[in-house]
């Protein structure tokens, strides 16, 4: 029987030094954790000539040095990569608490959200913070992890227009995606909350707090621990 | 050691090498020069590695005092720049004397001048360079622009440097360009044919907000079809994403690592450093090209940057 893995993969030149490699049309489990598998082989065994990858919620960029490999080259390792995806055994995802103060000054849009659902902030708070998120990947920013999925109740259309600074530390949503941002960028995710810990930690050998495929809760904190916590 | 000592920083000036590859698994994109020719053919000129830390100066100079004295090289853009009020060359190492001072104005071209010294600036890297990062605040010197009064430390010097200049020819075919050359982007399909000549045959204008995160463009917004529902992915250096108005945006060395819009085209390889001379209010086009001629461009220029023409004594 033949192997079924690089069939289900779809590949697609993105400029003339990177490759995408889509392994699924839609964010799911299964397409996440083909994408985990595909860098921990690339991590096992690097091909030479590949600098950087990538990763989102179902697919990686690939980026390679264009004197070395063409796409239709690199793409034909590549699938033999796919061909022993099944093989790879991912570790058991690291369980992860973030403490989060939530609305007031922290959380901006916490009222806003409450209102768009129907809701009281209180039942916002508990939905958001009872739920196991998925770290699906890092992007956008260093240590920015994509957490997936919000429940159904609290899925929000980001701002209409985006903030031109959301303070480091804020915990926002947006479609069916929540996240924390590390750094202060401008952002158009509708911010719940601020978490007092430090996202990307330059100093520490890890760099990000949360790597990919790690499983994430929302821990609620008051004000007043938020400054214990943030002087600490 | 010898150091440099920043009397004024000018607009925005920053400590940058050829980046850092490799992280974009933890969200950090490479930075590194943004026009990275004109920073290998400084440190060429002074005889360091073509990858050794220099400064990157945007638009606006900064004066610059050399207690120790030091061989530099100015390259990338004019900014009109003097030692010790003497107008200084470009594209030719210099030795600065102990106490003089060198002094950059207002760009006469491009957007980016480099100050390369011999033996390099000296910081600390992280993630394995000393360019800075300047949204996240990481890298170079302290992980900010250079500020009135900070003194940077000079690496040691490779004493065997013998002095030469940029072939006038070779400077020629490297100079940074207005006519873009591009690939299709991931999702060139996404848009219709109106919509490609729309954007090929439209000239496009650099916005203010052009940073080293990516360029802003404005002139005729590009409709998309609208059913394609993007989720995000891996975006690539000189991505020409599309955003919802319409209007294109050249992501750059500080790029986001992954990005929600669709895109329209990819920068060639061989043309990125000319997205790091362009100005606000430049105006530029895109052409087209195919993979095999992007190879081409690339590969011709890398042999015109380690071919002996390149310099003369």
């Amino acid at each position: 029987m033949p192997a079924p893995a690089p069939d289900q993969a779809r590949f697609q030149p993105a400029s003339d030094q990177s490759l995408l490699i889509y392994f699924g049309q839609q964010i799911s489990l299964n397409a996440h954790e083909r994408v985990r598998k595909f860098l921990r082989l690339l991590e096992l065994e690097p091909i030479p000539g590949v600098r950087n990858l990538h990763p989102a919620y179902c697919s990686v960029l690939v980026k390679f040095d264009p004197l070395k490999w063409r796409h239709e080259e690199l793409e034909a390792i590549l699938k033999q990569y796919l061909g022993h995806l099944e093989d790879v055994s991912l570790p058991e995802p690291r369980q992860v608490e973030i403490p989060v103060c939530y609305g007031g000054n922290h959380g901006p849009d916490l009222i806003d959200v409450s209102a768009i659902h129907g809701m009281t902030a209180a039942q916002v708070i508990e939905l958001h913070s009872s739920t196991t998120y998925v770290v699906y990947f890092l992007g956008f920013v260093p240590g920015f992890a994509y957490l997936g999925e919000l429940p159904e109740a609290l899925v929000t259309p980001r701002l209409a227009t985006p903030r031109r600074k959301v303070p480091a530390g804020s915990v926002g949503i947006a479609g069916n995606q929540t996240g924390v941002y590390p750094v202060e960028t401008p952002g158009g995710w509708r911010l719940l909350g601020r978490t007092p810990i430090e996202m990307f930690r330059p100093d520490q050998s890890a760099f990000s707090l949360l790597s990919i495929g790690d499983r994430v809760r929302f821990i609620p904190i008051s004000p007043e621990r938020f400054a214990a916590l943030e002087s600490a | 050691m010898s150091v440099i000592q920043v009397q004024s920083p000018g607009l925005l000036t920053t400590v940058q090498d050829l980046g850092r590859e490799g992280f974009g698994p933890i969200g950090v994109s490479p930075s590194g020069a943004a026009d990275p020719i004109s920073l290998r053919l400084g440190n060429r000129l002074v005889g360091n590695l073509e990858g050794a830390a220099g400064l990157e100066m945007t638009l606006l100079g900064g004066t610059f005092l050399f207690p120790e004295g030091a061989v530099i090289a100015l390259t990338g853009s004019d900014f009109g720049a003097t030692l010790d009020g003497a107008p200084l060359a470009l594209w030719t190492p210099t030795e600065v004397k102990p106490g003089q001072t060198l002094r950059a104005g207002s760009t006469r071209s491009g957007a980016r001048c480099y100050l390369c010294v011999q033996g390099g600036i000296a910081v600390k890297p992280f993630l394995g360079s000393a360019s800075t990062h300047l949204l996240s605040g990481l890298g170079g010197y302290q992980g900010r622009a250079l500020r009135k009064g900070d003194v940077l430390h000079i690496g040691p010097a490779d004493t065997s440097f013998r002095a030469k200049s940029l072939a006038p020819r070779a400077l020629e075919r490297l100079s940074p360009r207005k006519v873009l050359r591009v690939t299709p982007g991931p999702q060139s399909d996404w848009f219709p044919e109106p919509s490609q000549q729309l954007f090929y045959n439209s000239t496009y204008r650099v916005a203010e907000e052009a940073n080293r995160m990516g360029l802003r463009l404005e002139g005729p917004p590009v409709a998309q079809r609208s059913n394609g529902e993007m989720i995000t992915e891996g975006v690539s250096l000189g991505a020409i994403q599309i955003t919802a108005g319409g209007l294109p945006i050249i992501l750059f060395v500080e790029q986001q690592t992954t990005g929600g819009y669709a895109k329209i085209a990819n920068v060639i390889s061989a043309d990125l450093h000319s997205l790091g001379q362009l100005r606000p209010r430049d105006e530029l086009r895109f052409e087209r090209v195919d993979w095999d001629t992007a190879r081409t461009l690339l590969l011709e220029q890398e042999q015109l940057l380690t071919s002996r023409d390149l310099f003369v004594p």
